[in-house]
């Protein structure tokens, strides 16, 4: 990162549909060389912010700033978006062969017909979908197509790729292979990119670095380690996964760095250094919660140990999730395995525990 | 039965043995209507298409104004011209009354609401996001508009056949504007009802039969090239 | 999007728009083969004097001979007069005396000139069940037809046909139009349509001789009443003032009713129609006094 500067910039953002604001922000910034994912669930502005940043949303307010200069005119717009490229969750291909498709973006920019057949075979073969050149766009299957639709995009050489939930329309096997390749080219081709999701798994996979998007805001924006482990509200905790978020209270507040939380009539271990009466929250991932059959009584490492009640048992991918009542609602992630050897059931009596150090606690939002 | 029959075999007799007053009145109509289908070509198109991609106040209205327009009952379209036209009247100093000048721009106001309105819908049925993705691509508004024309060409063809079977079949407003002067702005379908209020009924139907086939054959042409653009 | 590409977008349209108008304003004068505009006349006629095809006889020797350019439009002849009433037409040439009276008593025609006649006949269904074969009146005739109640078929458009049938109506003293009855129907069309009309329903019509000679061998209705005086059809050329319509071609409409009476074209009136049907259409009368036509 030599240049000075981020590579793209926004500022003073606010997009209002309909009298509602669905996207505040006054400032953002994507770094060259960077991938980074835009995080949130449906409904969040997270398309909207994508649509702003690559220009295609039409700013009222707000500032869009590529390398240093504005984009404020029809002209700079232009020269802008030819330097970028967009991939939309639908392939949105053009009626004609793959290879025309996967053209279309050098076409555009007037290139010559052997060069640019050329420059889109070379990414038809990156992208493993050399066959079918010749074939119609009508004709292909829902992994083809996005394909096609990456290939397009790549054969432009963006400085930025933005991608708008490219892989929420494929089947996970699909998804696996094109979420490999498509880390593989992004890396060989040293491409700057954002991409837009609502699944914490491929953000994770795929970035360097993640923004939160709640409510047209960015709630939060760090590298991965950061944000899926130090979230910074309910909302961010949730959504990086941390399935149970407990409010309480701080108790007291030990030399080193530990508190005891008072959680309904019980009490959580959790490191940090929180005034004591603060109303806290704790979030506790699930994969961090050990279940044991074990009697109540006996020590473990952890220093949060509960006894509870199974409410429910549900699968959840190659987990199994299981709901507890703990006296306050505990979620803890098992395998099949230990579910079998431990013969757990609904309604069974466990013991549940988790070390301090997996309790993250946020001040509580008033 | 014997009349249709009769009316079949003169056609025959009179294309065969090249008669030029029959040859003069289908050329005339294929250069009237085809001229005419053009100018509503263009005007159709670039409207529907501005009307399908834009947003401007009192859009509803042009599209409402559009859908009607292809209901437009063609006399009444000819009956305007003419008033308009005549000599005396606003736009008499033209003086293309009684032309084919006229029928062509009489023809051309009937079947522009026609392709519009066609062209409006082909081209909201587009992806709502290819317009986007397009211009991501890199596109001017230029390449942009050519390229969702370029998307929606099978129904925009549609458009174009509606367009001219509408005016190629067309009598009322073509006998008001043009005159219906021999050899000059007599038309197929004119010359039809002039046969048949003469009571020469082979002749009509002669007339009638050049008339469905000069339809059929141009339609089927545009057909051909539509489906072969098909994906299969 | 905003108005900035709507205006470019009109922009465009506007420069379609333009080339399509200059694209049909072109072909128009082009259509004239660089002649200036007052080589066109316009002639208002009646579809009867169209459908008989003298005009198609006539009009190319005067075009060829004076080199103007006729556009004959052929409605009915209401239409036909009000075009002259309003300055659309330069020349006319209708045979309806008394809307012609009525023309000239407004200034809107100069220079009434008699041109030739012909005549009308009552046909209808070869049995005749009203009986009007034999009668000595066209009056009587129509009579016998409104009190036996047997379909008589009206032009109903206000032309030449319709008013002398009108006339005749009233020399009988009755007024089908005005009280609606099952047996008198009007087509609202033109001559040879009403014809068919007749044969197709077995009704009873009047007609101009010219149009039932030219149809006759498929109709199948005989002619079974003629001669009355009151049937002649008589067949006047007016030139539409200029002094009311500045913009009537004045010069041609004066030509045209000059060929029409000259001793030439007489002539070839009195011979149409005759290798064809085996008599004439028409009867020449350019000069004559309307009192003295018989025939």
């Amino acid at each position: 990162m030599t240049a000075a500067g981020p590579l793209l910039q926004v500022r003073n953002i606010v997009v209002k549909r309909g009298g509602i604001t669905v996207l505040d922000i006054p400032d953002f910034r994507i770094e060259r060389g960077e991938v980074l994912s835009l995080l949130g669930p449906n409904g969040s502005g997270k398309s909207t912010l994508l649509l702003t940043l690559s220009s295609l949303l039409k700013l009222h307010q707000g500032k869009l700033i590529f390398k240093g200069r504005e984009i404020d005119s029809r002209r700079s717009e232009l020269e802008y978006r030819r330097q970028i490229a967009v991939v939309f969750q639908d392939p949105l291909l053009l009626d004609a062969t793959v290879l025309d498709n996967v053209a279309s973006g050098l076409k555009i920019r007037g290139m010559e017909k052997t060069d640019r057949l050329r420059i889109a075979a070379e990414y038809l073969e990156r992208l493993g979908i050399a066959h079918l050149a010749k074939r119609s766009a009508s004709k292909l299957s829902g992994g083809e197509a996005k394909r096609t639709s990456i290939a397009r995009a790549f054969a432009t050489r963006p400085t930025i790729l933005f991608l708008d939930e490219p892989f929420s329309a494929l089947d996970p096997p699909t998804r696996e292979a094109l979420i490999s390749d498509l880390t593989r080219i992004l890396r060989e081709t040293d491409t700057t990119a954002a991409i837009a999701t609502h699944d914490q798994m491929e953000a994770l996979r795929l970035s360097d670095r993640m923004a939160v998007i709640q409510q047209g805001k960015i709630a939060q924006a760090g590298s991965a380690e950061e944000v899926m482990n130090h979230p910074v509200n309910e909302f961010v905790a949730s959504f990086v996964g941390m399935e149970t978020v407990l409010t309480g209270r701080v108790l007291e507040n030990h030399n080193q760095n530990r508190m005891m939380i008072a959680v309904g009539d019980r009490e959580i271990e959790a490191v940090g250094n929180f005034p004591s009466g603060e109303q806290v929250l704790c979030c506790i991932r699930p994969e961090n919660v050990t279940l044991s059959t074990d009697s109540p009584e006996e020590h473990s490492s952890a220093r949060n140990n509960f006894s509870g009640r199974i409410v429910r048992i549900s699968p959840h991918g190659l987990f199994y999730r299981v709901d507890l009542d703990c006296g306050f609602e505990l979620i803890s992630y098992i395998t099949r395995i230990s579910l079998d050897s431990l013969a757990l059931r609904e309604g069974r009596k466990v013991k549940a525990s988790f070390k301090a150090t997996a309790v993250h606690v946020i001040r509580k939002s008033t | 039965m014997e009349l249709i029959l009769e009316g079949i075999l003169k056609a025959i007799a009179l294309l065969v043995s090249l008669d030029p007053e029959v040859l003069g009145i289908t050329s005339l109509s294929l250069k009237i209507s085809g001229t005419a289908t053009l100018i509503s070509l263009f005007l159709g198109v670039s409207t529907g298409t501005v009307v399908a991609l834009t947003r401007f106040p009192g859009r509803k209205l042009v599209v409402s104004l559009i859908n009607t327009g292809m209901g437009l009952p063609p006399v009444v379209v000819g009956l305007f011209v003419t008033i308009f036209l005549w000599r005396n009247g606003p736009l008499g100093f033209l003086q293309i009354l009684y032309t084919p000048g006229a029928i062509i721009l009489a023809q051309a106001i009937i079947a522009t609401p026609i392709i519009s309105g066609i062209s409006l819908a082909a081209m909201q049925n587009l992806p709502a996001n290819l317009r986007l993705q397009i211009l991501a691509l890199g596109a001017t508004r230029l390449q942009m508009t050519w390229l969702l024309i370029r998307e929606a060409r099978l129904p925009l063809l549609a458009a174009v056949m509606a367009g001219f079977g509408g005016i190629i079949s067309e009598v009322g407003a073509s006998i008001m504007v043009g005159g219906n002067i021999k050899g000059y702005s007599r038309v197929l379908t004119t010359a039809t009802v002039m046969e048949t209020g003469r009571g020469n009924f082979d002749v009509a139907i002669a007339l009638s039969a050049i008339l469905l086939l000069l339809a059929f054959l141009i339609n089927y042409l545009l057909t051909r090239i539509q489906q072969r653009e098909r994906p299969r | 999007m905003k108005l900035k590409k709507l205006a470019t977008c009109f922009r465009y349209l506007g420069f379609f728009a333009l080339l399509c108008l200059i694209t049909g304003l072109a072909t128009a004068p082009a259509a004239f083969a660089a002649e200036p505009e007052q080589k066109n006349i316009i002639l208002a006629t009646t579809t009867s004097t169209q459908d008989s095809g003298l005009l198609d006889a006539l009009i190319p020797i005067f075009e060829k001979e004076t080199g103007y350019f006729v556009k004959t439009i052929a409605v009915g002849s209401g239409q036909a007069m009000a075009m002259g009433e309003k300055g659309e037409a330069d020349v006319l040439l209708v045979h309806s005396p008394a809307a012609e009276k009525k023309f000239m008593e407004a200034q809107n025609g100069i220079n009434r000139r008699l041109v030739m006649h012909n005549d009308f006949v009552i046909v209808g269904p070869p049995a005749d069940p009203a009986g009007i074969k034999g009668s000595k009146t066209s009056p009587e005739a129509f009579m016998k037809i409104a009190n036996t109640g047997n379909l008589f078929l009206s032009r109903g458009d206000n032309s030449g046909t319709h008013s002398k049938e009108k006339g005749i109506w009233k020399a009988a003293g009755l007024n089908p139009e005005e009280q609606p009855s099952k047996w008198y129907q009007q087509t609202g069309q033109g001559m040879g349509q009403t014809l068919n009309v007749a044969a197709e329903k077995l009704g009873y019509t009047l007609t101009d001789r010219g149009t039932w000679l030219a149809l006759q061998k498929n109709l199948g209705l005989p002619v079974l009443m003629e001669g009355d005086p009151i049937l002649l059809n008589i067949y006047h050329v007016i030139d539409v003032n200029p002094a009311k319509w500045p913009k009537v071609n004045a010069p041609g409409a004066r030509a045209f009713s000059d060929f029409m009476v000259s001793p030439a074209t007489q002539s070839i009136i009195k011979t149409f129609g005759v290798d064809k049907y085996g008599s004439p259409l028409f009867f020449p009368d350019a000069g004559k006094k309307v009192e003295d036509l018989g025939k």
